[in-house]
């Protein structure tokens, strides 16, 4: 493939932009490395070089970020909205995308129009009308409720990611069922399946690349989102990305580095993890879809 | 939204299956045709409503009515939580001309977009051209190290910069000690003048691998031939890569732009209040995280809104002037 352009390029063109490479490569990986491994450092080492290796593993830097700084327990929070807001975001657009794809019926112009410029809609924008929002139904229900209902309250966040995402996770998804021929539902309407069952039946295995997509995007996008978690759980109950925010402010006060290194490491590792099981399929999901993370 | 709109299965015959659910009596008599020649059937209709409602009231609740609500409330003063609104007009936007922090904020967002894009844009076109271009040994691997910071939260992005532009300890700062260059030692996040620098730098951090796999995947569909033909009439690499490699990846080009529109408004929020919080002192507030300081912090709600919405009609544009300034005729391979 590329055998007459190295012949034709100097070999030492070649070898610099190898370096070049190698080095932006370095850039992006010894942070990520040097916080793993700072993570394991005792509180002494950390005023030495930074280039110095931990002398043992230094492991109650994750017992006091786990239980002290709670870790642990926002953790699944975290653990618990995510899940929760992809079965809600699943469950509702699964179903409209279809119908949207294969049905005509009035006023499918506009929704589609609508969600399209949803997807115009970033969720900075609207977040303080929204906790606003929540805030004067918590007011209005106060005799039903008078602990509050939606502020604080898990699975209203995960409702609301889901809401945030409906547009993107419908827009992929209508592309998808629009591409599958319409020969698999005719058949399956002749042999006697219900509109429920070609839609769960038929076209939702069918459609599991485009499901997959969707799914591991929102997963990204739930996991890693602070700005909404932040509003939305100011209380004891938060997630792992607002809590590792609070260990930042802490660190910033009293200089305890060792803990913040491990929290970050709890939350790094989870999703690197996940990364490189599915990163094919990641990078390829965002290369065809045009992703906007 | 219609009550229930009538419907058609386009191509669908019409001997269906059993109905399920209640999709009996509503919806028996479309009045509006369909996909052309299909036949109707009955009870779509509700079947319809009962895929669409949800996620349309999701979507209506959680982001047009927001989305409203920030345009409308513009207009008032309002702290946000007490019944007092009052109806200003234009005013929040006359006072913003006067803001000289919103001022500030405006040219750190500028600033931002200009330089995190030339920078990051430079750098993932020639990362691009070398992954696809030369066989690079370990390719792959590259890949997955530049694409990291794209599945990193911002908060762990925020977290690890902190941690490298820390002040004492630092790997920036700890790494010049260790070779007792103290001059050059930097309060990177402390100083007026180089904490925007400092965040910039996180940025494209951040977003290199992202934009280098588009335009990888862009180039990737360029066909070997035109490079060999162009190889044997004696064009250089650097030759191939301005009048090939540029002119036929110009649309996917042109998506990025807008991308980077909106991740210098939107990414450069969240790093900010994750990172220094806007300060020192003002001096690497962006527009999103002013607003939010305003609405959320200072009670401004109003206000805040006003920002907003100056905010959202800036990416607007910029997009938009973007989009027609580098509007080509599509090239074909």
């Amino acid at each position: 493939m590329t055998t007459i352009r190295s012949a034709a390029r100097p070999r030492t063109g070649r070898a610099l932009t190898s370096v070049l490479v190698i080095a932006i490569a370095l850039a992006i990986a010894v942070p990520v490395a040097w916080v793993l491994l700072a993570s394991l450092k005792q509180k002494g080492e950390f005023y030495g070089s930074p280039w110095v290796l931990p002398e043992g593993l230094h492991l109650q830097n994750y017992v006091d970020a786990f239980v002290t700084a709670r870790m642990g327990r926002y953790f699944l929070t975290s653990v618990l909205v995510t899940v929760l807001g992809l079965v809600f975001v699943v469950a509702v657009s699964v179903p409209a995308a279809y119908v949207v794809a294969r049905y005509e019926f009035r006023g499918r112009g506009l929704v589609e129009i609508a969600l399209l410029a949803g997807l115009f809609v970033n969720v900075n924008y609207i977040v303080v009308p929204i906790f606003l929002m929540l805030v004067g139904w918590d007011r209005a229900l106060v005799d039903v409720f008078p602990g509050g209902f939606f502020i604080d309250n898990p699975a209203v966040l995960s409702l609301v990611y889901a809401a945030t995402s409906i547009p993107f996770t419908i827009y992929l998804l209508t592309a998808y069922f629009r591409s599958i021929p319409v020969d698999f539902e005719e058949a399956a309407a002749l042999d006697g399946a219900s509109r429920f069952q070609i839609m769960t039946r038929v076209m939702l295995p069918m459609a599991r690349p485009a499901l997959t997509t969707v799914l591991l995007f929102n997963f990204l996008a739930y996991w890693n989102d602070y700005i909404i978690a932040l509003t939305l759980l100011p209380g004891e109950g938060k997630t792992l990305q607002v809590g590792l925010l609070n260990l930042m402010t802490a660190q910033k006060a009293a200089a305890d580095y060792g803990r913040l290194y491990a929290g970050m490491v709890i939350v790094i590792v989870p999703v690197l993890i996940f990364y490189a099981l599915i990163q094919r399929r990641l990078i390829e999901g965002m290369a065809s879809g045009g992703v906007k993370g | 939204m219609p009550g229930d709109p009538p419907g058609t299965l386009p191509r669908t015959r019409p001997r269906t299956g059993p109905r399920t659910g209640p999709g009996r009596a509503a919806g028996a008599a479309p009045r509006h045709g369909g996909a052309g020649s299909a036949p109707r059937r009955r009870g779509n209709g509700l079947f319809v409503l009962a895929c669409l409602l949800p996620a349309l009231v999701l979507f209506a609740l959680f982001m047009v009515v927001p989305t409203v609500n920030v345009f409308r409330m513009s207009f008032y003063t309002w702290s946000g939580f007490s019944p007092d609104m009052r109806f200003v007009g234009l005013d929040n936007f006359t006072a913003l001309l006067d803001d000289a922090q919103f001022v500030r904020a405006f040219q750190n967002t500028v600033a931002l977009l200009v330089v995190v894009t030339v920078v990051t844009m430079g750098m993932g076109l020639f990362l691009a051209a070398i992954m696809t271009r030369q066989r690079l040994r370990g390719r792959t691997l590259y890949r997955f190290v530049l694409y990291v910071p794209s599945v990193l939260s911002v908060v762990v992005i925020a977290a690890i910069f902190s941690a490298v532009f820390d002040q004492e300890n630092g790997l920036i700062n700890g790494t010049l000690r260790a070779l007792s260059l103290d001059g050059l030692r930097q309060v990177w996040l402390g100083d007026q003048d180089l904490v925007l620098w400092s965040v910039a730098i996180a940025m494209v951090w951040q977003s290199l691998g992202y934009y280098m796999v588009l335009y990888m995947s862009g180039m990737a569909s360029i066909p070997e031939d035109v490079y060999e033909a162009s190889a044997l009439d004696g064009a250089s690499p650097g030759r191939q890569f301005f009048a090939i490699t540029l002119p036929l990846i110009w649309q996917n080009l042109r998506t990025t732009l807008t991308f980077f529109v909106m991740s210098a408004v939107n990414l450069s929020f969240v790093l900010v209040r994750a990172m220094t919080g806007g300060g020192p002192d003002g001096s690497s507030e962006v527009l999103l995280s002013y607003m939010y300081k305003q609405a959320y912090t200072n009670s401004s709600y109003g206000y805040g809104m006003a920002i907003g919405v100056v905010i959202f009609a800036f990416s607007f544009l910029v997009s938009l002037l973007v989009s027609r300034a580098t509007r080509r005729e599509p090239l074909q391979f």
